[in-house]
């Protein structure tokens, strides 16, 4: 270990370890995160271990022995990892090799030796395994022994399940620099291109996995980021859009060849529906229709079909509606509005669907920001966000001491206040009443924080006033002019209910700031004419607000002191 | 951090009469803040985590980053200080290259062997744009190329890698010559030897090279230091002292016999410098103060294994003489506790007979008191004879605590019937059916 601790020695990439599919990445020497490609060319390679006469298959290679050897194939383990067999859920591996109970652990039984008798192996020893394996194509594509990664996991990844993974990290030979979570990371990698810009807002990262989906609503502030809310849902997954298409073609199936028997029904025939299932799904993405093809499907019979997309959208539109919705459930369980989300990110594979992505912005107003490769020409691959967050973490804690890291890491340093409220400057009026209120801090800033702002002045110049108050983010909802409505209650009275709903869709909801307590106030004097006004509050953990406030290029200017209250510092 | 926020809505006008303690007036507090875990992600969380860990503000912290920014910055191209050139130097002769220090002209003295290749390269390139004989004449100069032939002479023996190590070899100015007896007695020997080692070491066919440590290294360490030295595999040759070989194909005896002078040469001095790192490390050895320390350890451990086996010893022999002394209290003991028993029993022997005696005593007296069983008057001489006789008989039937019960129902008993009744009482349970008691 002492070699790998030694961070000159390091070579860091970033690894996401998903259910179905794992990638990893290395930031280049010009900062640039990129996406490495196996041997076989993939750069989502699936996280499925099979073995052949004791060949170890991986990836690609591996997926296409679910139909023929599906028995000793390890697939969509990533979730059972440092956890007892009763709190797992086998589902996903109906088609591979099946988990079974072993010493306190999950294991499966597989030939995974030129040997007659199956090994019982367990998830740790398939995950070091595969871990194994991504060093080495990673390593091979660098030319240089990696030893270390930082990897994604999902936000609910408890601590028992981090540990597993590091060990089984460790047997694959790679020292784990650090867990990130999958949606930060997916932030993370959108804020490290090199044209983002720092702003305070509210994104929600809305991940649609191969098993399960995740929606986390994350606070990124000044370039620091806040989980808020965090949703999952493993019924919301892309595995049921790859049965929705099943059930399709398999009925189809049997409408055209009623004889050859129901395909579901046969495992191997089952295996082959799901891969090309799989396959159209992903077509169907990028085209308008794809072609579904399987040769000997059930009964010796091949079958060939074709799916547009529409149908496939209309196939799919229950599970849309329930991710649409998973999403909403996550902002309000945040307590916010769809107005406060600036940015939604759409990840995971899945993600490249375009109606998931138009679903979710038919849920949101305008003002957010749907990035899905879709809906904007510049979105990050969905699939490679969580693996380019990762490299880029790794590069940038890569040449730390795991001691530092460590204690980076520490609650002690994470955990730090977040003001409930904004706080800003009154425009216009320093009456509370007649002022508008600007936000210079934003509400859920973790604290401390500093921030500057310039502000406009009076055309004539002059003395002016400067007021800290609070605010709080209001949603005013106005209601369209009533007539129509009345009109048409008057047509038909089942109507109306309709109208109604109607109407509330079309309620106008915008967002303002309710001015709270005032914080300070000071004067500067003798502005000159057209000038502008640099404010800079500084807020320290203990609530103490220490403000500059200047004339741009002018000297001298106005500094106070607000104390913190010691209770409210500590609340 | 982040953008400056832009606001373009105009600021109040100051009312009338607003005064405050130099013009700032705090009227309230915040509201209260939620604790929340930021995510440890991104560049912007280090710097947090940075400016939390180590207790700085946000300016100081820019101060001390921006300090390191600049510091790195430096670091990256440290090459590019120019070493004094020495004036005499610049006189050289082309033709004496062999004893010029092609380290020294090229400017890289502090590097020596350690420079490398890509170092050489743009010393050497340094050294070309100031010394071209064009530049000379331009700043008015003579045309005398001398020193830039120098140049070109050192800049061919360093970029080959064997010539390089053949002058590396002979390269005197980086030899570190071993420290006096006195100077390591100062308690500097890892400091003085390290740098001797170190640039010894640079011969050394297998890299890389153990170091020296310092007096807290192991005995491992230590004994893995002297072993590489005294098997130490050296690459230095010395073809660079080699004479001139006559190459005019004039005389090839002449040319033959200086080849073989340069061989013999080689190897003498190779002999030579074996020998000489040899002594050096014996020396070295012998100055060490670990060795002695290991041997001190190594012997102390052996005499405490000695002390511990005597101890062991010493401790068994005085728990036998204990055991010993112990039995022989205990046989002590048990003899005198039965002296004393014996001395009891026979006092109570004496004290049962008496008591015997006594009761005996007491049963006649009660056979006198009880008129010898007569129903009245002097009781005839054959009634008392048979009367005792009887009685006698019943002594003797009985044993000493029946006679003591007897005699304590006898005692004090004056009524003639009733001491016949307990005669005749015992006479039945015994069965002897005495006549005088019938």
């Amino acid at each position: 270990m002492s070699a790998q601790a030694d961070p000159a020695q390091r070579v860091a990439i970033g690894i996401s370890f998903g259910n179905s599919y794992s990638s990893i990445a290395f930031t280049s020497s010009e900062g640039k995160a990129e996406v490495i490609a196996n041997e076989d060319g993939d750069r989502q390679i699936p996280s499925i271990l099979s073995y052949v006469e004791g060949e170890e298959l991986h990836g690609g290679q591996a997926k296409s022995q679910l139909v023929r050897n599906a028995k000793n194939t390890v697939a969509y383990f990533r979730d059972f990892l440092g956890q007892d067999f009763k709190s797992i859920d086998p589902t996903p591996a109906h088609q591979s090799a099946h988990p079974v109970e072993s010493a306190n652990t999950v294991a499966f039984k597989i030939r995974d030796s030129e040997a007659e008798e199956e090994n019982t192996v367990t998830v740790s020893e398939i995950t070091a395994r595969h871990l194994r394996r991504l060093r080495q194509s990673a390593s091979d594509y660098l030319g240089k022994d990696v030893n270390a990664a930082v990897v994604t996991v999902p936000t609910n990844f408890s601590d028992a399940q981090k540990d597993a993974l590091k060990s089984a990290a460790k047997d694959a030979g790679l020292e784990v620099l650090q867990f990130i979570s999958e949606p930060t990371a997916a932030v993370l990698a959108y804020d490290a291109r090199p044209d983002a810009k720092l702003t305070d807002k509210i994104i929600v990262v809305a991940d649609l996995g191969g098993t399960r989906s995740d929606v986390t609503v994350i606070a990124s502030r000044g370039g620091i980021y806040t989980i808020l809310a965090a949703v999952h849902d493993f019924d919301v997954s892309g595995s049921k859009l790859d049965q929705v298409l099943i059930d399709y073609f398999a009925k189809e199936f049997i409408k055209k060849h009623k004889s050859a028997g129901d395909p579901r029904e046969n495992d191997r025939s089952m295996a082959k529906l799901k891969l090309e299932c799989e396959s159209v799904k992903k077509s169907l993405s990028i085209g308008q229709s794809a072609n579904f093809s399987v040769e000997s499907l059930a009964g010796g019979v091949d079958f060939t079909a074709t799916i547009n997309r529409t149908r496939y959208d209309l196939l799919g539109n229950k599970l849309f509606g329930a991710f649409t919705r998973l999403v909403s459930h996550a902002v309000e369980k945040a307590d916010l509005d769809p107005l406060d989300i600036s940015e939604i990110i759409l990840a995971g594979g899945n993600s490249h669907t375009p109606k998931v992505a138009s679903a979710v912005a038919n849920a949101f107003p305008e003002s957010t920001t749907v990035l899905a490769p879709s809906t904007s020409p510049t979105a990050i691959n969905p699939s490679e966000l969580a693996v380019r967050g990762a490299a880029i973490q790794a590069s940038l804690i890569q040449e730390f001491e795991a001691d530092d890291i460590e204690q980076s890491l520490h609650p002690m340093v994470t955990v730090t206040p977040h003001l409930s409220t904004a706080v800003g400057v009154l425009l216009i009026s320093g009456d509370e009443s007649n002022g508008i209120f600007h936000a210079i801090v934003d509400a859920e800033t973790p604290l401390p924080v500093r921030r500057t702002a310039t502000i406009s002045t009076p055309r004539e110049g002059g003395d002016v006033l400067i007021k800290l108050v609070e605010g709080a983010r209001h949603i005013k909802v106005t209601k369209p002019e009533p007539k129509p409505k009345a009109e048409k209650a008057d047509d038909d009275d089942e109507d109306s209910d309709d109208d109604d709903s109607e109407d509330e869709d079309e309620e106008l909801r915008e967002k303002t700031w309710k001015i709270g307590a005032p914080i300070a106030e000071a004067a500067l004097r003798g502005v000159t004419k057209g000038a502008k006004v640099e404010v800079q509050i500084n807020i320290q953990p203990d609530l103490s607000v220490t403000a500059l406030f200047r004339e741009v290029g002018g000297k001298g200017g106005v500094r106070g002191q607000v104390q913190g209250k010691a209770a409210n510092g500590s609340a | 951090m982040s953008a400056i926020v832009e606001i373009n809505l105009p600021l109040p006008v100051l009312p009338e009469g607003w005064a405050g303690e130099k013009d700032f007036k705090p009227v309230g507090s915040l509201s209260k803040t939620n604790d929340r875990k930021i995510e440890p992600v991104g560049p912007h969380f280090l710097a947090y985590a940075r400016r939390v860990r180590h207790k700085r503000t946000f300016s100081e912290d820019e101060r001390i980053q921006a300090q390191a920014n600049v510091k790195s910055v430096e670091e990256e191209d440290p090459d590019d200080i120019d070493e004094p050139e020495d004036p005499q130097m610049l006189l050289r002769e082309a033709k004496d290259w062999k004893s010029q220090d092609h380290y020294a002209i090229l400017g890289i003295t502090r590097y020596r062997w350690k420079a490398t290749p890509e170092q050489i390269k743009r010393a050497h390139r340094r050294k070309v744009l100031k010394h071209h004989p064009d530049k000379r004449a331009a700043a008015g100069g003579t045309e005398d190329d001398q020193f830039f032939k120098c140049i070109q002479k050192a800049h061919e023996v360093l970029s080959d890698p064997v010539r390089r190590r053949q002058f590396d070899s002979v390269d005197e100015a980086a030899e570190v010559d071993p420290p006096s007896k006195k100077d390591t007695q100062k308690g500097n020997f890892y400091k003085l030897w390290g740098k001797v080692f170190e640039a010894e070491g640079r011969f050394s066919t297998k890299q890389p090279v153990p170091k020296l440590g310092n007096a807290k290294s192991t005995k491992e360490e230590v004994e893995n230091f002297y072993n590489f030295w005294y098997n130490f595999d050296s690459w230095r040759s010395f073809e660079y002292l080699d004479e001139d070989v006559p190459d005019d194909g004039e005389s090839r005896d002449q040319k033959r016999h200086v080849e073989r002078k340069n061989n013999a040469a080689r190897k003498k001095k190779k002999t030579e410098d074996t020998a000489r790192l040899r002594h050096l490390v014996d020396d070295a050895l012998a100055l060490d103060e670990r060795i002695k320390l290991f041997r001190q350890a190594e012997h102390a451990e052996k005499n405490k294994r000695r002390f511990a086996k005597e101890a062991e010893q010493k401790r068994l022999a005085e728990e036998a003489a204990k055991a010993k002394e112990e039995e022989a209290r205990l046989a002590k003991e048990a003899e005198e506790a039965e002296k004393a028993q014996k001395l009891e029993g026979k006092k109570a022997k004496e004290a049962a007979k008496n008591a015997a005696k006594k009761n005996k005593r007491v049963v006649r007296g009660a056979v006198k008191d009880a008129n010898y069983f007569h129903a009245s008057g002097n009781a005839p001489a054959s009634q008392v004879d048979a009367a005792l006789n009887d009685v006698d008989a019943i002594i003797a039937k009985i044993d000493n605590s029946e006679l003591a019960t007897l005699a304590g129902k006898l005692n004090n008993e004056k009524d003639a019937g009733k001491i016949k009744e307990i005669f005749k009482a015992e006479d039945e349970r015994l069965g002897l059916g005495s006549k005088s008691l019938a």
